[in-house]
């Protein structure tokens, strides 16, 4: 078991036909992920790598290739119509790997995400994998192992870093969630702990944050009203200086809230182990799951 | 992206937001034509640079304050010309200060109370959110702690924009009364659609006031916008002032690189922002102090990490390079390939230790070994940020 993807996922790329959209979707055929069609308005008809059919709408995917996740890698000022694309035509899931959409147009798809039962995942994020059956996105596969260990994270290659530890400590992971740095996302810290919550096969959880916003806070005192399983965590930009935009379009100190400080205070009061340091992750969660 | 208030204040009369008259110039021959532009009466000089706290500034040769009320014209030319190419630290500033390349003068105006306004993007609820108090020209943040009571808050859904009666609402709650609850409302209208039309990140008011004669007015302009939707406002990119930006930080600009200079004496080179901060974590947690903020990016070229190694050895302070890639989306091939063509280029004469795993690892690594240039290399994030460490310091 697992949570939002497992080897029956039958995903839809979009943007199949650009460069990284065409690249990051061989890797995720290669790893074994059902990609069952492509979507480039234009080039509907068209085969991608000799083998998968190109539609011209997300709607097309659906009907004949029975489509119901799409990983979205539509270029940012196209990508927020193709989100909601995706949420029209009635995916269930939606993972958007694209960097750079305008938090205005992140404000008007939140509000329509709202009015639906599809999950986003992303946008700005590594994506979704769950090791040994689907992964989709952009994170390196040969760095996971099928486990029982649930990774949330807002970046990428952090997210990497932990799963790394985790595998070279000889454990594996259940589902690794990359949830994306951008202000405005689908599913937060809070929403990925509560699937991982449960899901009967996820045993612990590593929690990676970063500075800026409270989403790291709310998913602690969450954790600390209903998660038994051990929780291992670490926040990111300890010495970032305030003010300054770390890259990620969340990651800033402003106006004393937000700091690493008062993240991890509020993790530590859940219960959940801090790492000390971005290369301790791995031994953090042994230290929570008692290994 | 930052502009400043002379500018922020082009948007405002463009959106009909009440602002006094001002006129701004770069040049001491066109400060008494600007000044003569205006009302007769009494001048506020205002220095113009992006950051807050100018008032209460103080520039390096000993003038106090980077906003000063003149009550003659005399008065006001005094003051511009100390102020223009003179360098004033503000609290936001740091110790460097910034240096005044723009005076801007605006009418005084005649002020009954004063109000703070701001509308920005609430992630809480990925909206944008209006918030006012009735303690205007003080730091909002105080306010907040302090006297959370005083500020008010106005959720917009996106999708219809700021409604009038929540912009009314604001005006009653702020004490406002009759026709001049109409003419706040009104501002705050208009500032919803500037800061929604414009993709700003922040439009902050502080202070607005209300006058006697029954008007409203924004005495003051802080306005900033999300760099991700720039490529659909020209008018805006247009405001981008150099001056004010780190020569390095612009640099990285042009080859899409996240850069930001800091204090230390390590120059960090990593991919993704999570990363990049862990980075700089690890080595302040293993002694040493990073020198900067870099990412590469997802889907970096080896031009680009070329250029990203001449913008850090730019740095006189760098005293060693610590490389740190995960490749997911990039390939370590690439970088590798990065790293020798910059190190050739570039002449590297400084220590490095490069980390890489992901993506095409092998064969990044086989590249680095076959180069010949002079590397350490190093297996885990800890083991990087100590080596790098520990080179700085014996050096």
């Amino acid at each position: 078991m697992s949570v939002l993807v497992n080897k029956d996922t039958r995903v839809v790329f979009t943007g199949i036909t650009g460069n990284s959209g065409g690249f990051h979707a061989k890797l995720c055929m290669e790893y074994g992920t059902q990609v069952v069609a492509g979507v480039t308005p234009g080039k509907g008809g068209q085969l991608f790598d000799e083998k998968v059919p190109v539609f011209n709408t997300v709607t097309g995917s659906i009907e004949n290739e029975g489509a119901n996740t799409a990983c979205v890698f539509v270029p940012p000022p196209f990508a927020a119509d193709s989100i909601l694309e995706c949420l029209d035509a009635g995916i269930e899931l939606i993972i958007a790997i694209t960097e750079g959409i305008p938090v205005n147009d992140m404000a008007l798809v939140k509000k329509k995400l709202l009015e639906t039962n599809a999950r986003l995942v992303g946008p700005n994020c590594p994506g979704v994998i769950t090791p040994g059956e689907c992964k989709i996105g952009i994170m390196p596969g040969y760095i996971h192992k099928p486990g029982t260990v649930g990774i949330v994270s807002r970046s990428g290659t952090l997210t990497y870093e932990a799963v790394w530890q985790v595998t070279s400590l000889g454990y594996g992971q259940s589902t690794c969630i990359g949830i994306g740095g951008d202000p405005i996302n689908g599913m937060n810290h809070t929403d990925a702990i509560k699937l991982f919550n449960e899901d009967p096969d996820t045993e612990a959880i590593v929690m990676i944050g970063e500075i800026g916003g409270d989403a790291e806070e709310a998913a602690a005192a969450y954790i600390k009203e209903y998660v038994k399983k051990p929780v291992a965590g670490f926040i990111a930009g300890t010495t970032a200086p305030p003010g300054r935009r770390m890259g990620h379009a969340g990651a800033i100190v402003s106006g004393g809230s937000g700091t690493a400080e008062a993240k991890i205070a509020a993790m530590e009061a859940a219960g959940i182990v801090v790492a000390k340091t971005p290369s301790d992750m791995g031994t953090a969660l042994l230290e929570a799951w008692g290994k | 992206m930052n502009i400043h208030e002379y500018q922020a204040k082009q948007l405002f009369e463009q959106y009909g937001i009440p602002c006094p008259k001002g006129a701004a110039t770069s040049s001491r021959d066109e400060f008494e034509s600007c000044i003569d532009s205006l009302s007769e009466g009494l001048v506020v000089v205002k220095s113009q640079i992006h950051a807050g706290g100018r008032g209460k500034g103080t520039f390096t040769d000993g003038f106090r304050g980077g906003v000063k009320l003149a009550k003659t014209k005399a008065e006001a030319l005094e003051f511009a010309n100390k102020m223009l190419n003179n360098t004033l630290v503000t609290i936001q500033t740091g110790p460097a200060g910034r240096e005044v390349q723009t005076v801007y003068f605006t009418e005084g105006a005649d002020i009954e109370k004063e109000y703070y306004l701001a509308i920005l993007m609430d992630r809480a609820t990925s909206a944008p959110v209006v918030v006012a108090s009735t303690e205007g020209g003080v730091e909002i943040e105080k306010v907040a702690e302090e006297t959370p009571e005083k500020i008010f808050k106005a959720y917009v859904d996106p999708t219809i924009g700021l409604q009038a009666h929540q912009a009314r609402g604001i005006a009653f709650k702020l004490g406002f009364e009759g026709k001049q609850a109409g003419a706040c409302a009104k501002l705050i209208l208009n500032i919803y659609k500037m800061f929604w039309e414009n993709d700003a990140d922040m439009v902050e008011v502080n202070p607005m006031i209300s006058m006697p004669d029954g008007g409203v007015s924004a005495l003051d302009a802080k306005v900033s916008f999300d760099s991700n939707a720039l490529y659909r406002h020209k008018d805006i990119v247009a405001f981008r002032d150099l001056n004010e930006e780190d020569p390095k930080e612009i640099e990285a600009s042009k080859f899409d690189l996240n850069y930001i200079a800091l204090d230390g004496n390590i120059a960090c080179l990593v991919n993704g922002a999570g990363l990049a901060m862990a980075t700089m974590d690890i080595i302040n947690h293993c002694g040493g102090e990073a020198a900067n903020f870099l990412d590469v990016g997802g889907g970096a070229t080896a031009e680009q990490v070329t250029a990203a190694f001449k913008i850090i050895l730019s740095d006189p302070k760098v005293e060693g390079i610590l490389v740190n890639i995960f490749g997911g989306i990039m390939q370590c091939d690439v970088i590798a390939q990065g790293v020798i063509e910059a190190a050739k280029a570039v002449s590297l004469d400084k220590p490095l230790v490069v980390r890489l795993e992901g993506t095409n690892v092998v064969q990044g690594k086989k590249l680095l070994a076959d180069s010949g240039i002079e590397i350490t290399s190093a297996d885990s994030l800890a083991d990087a940020a100590q080596k790098i460490v520990d080179i700085v310091a014996a050096n």
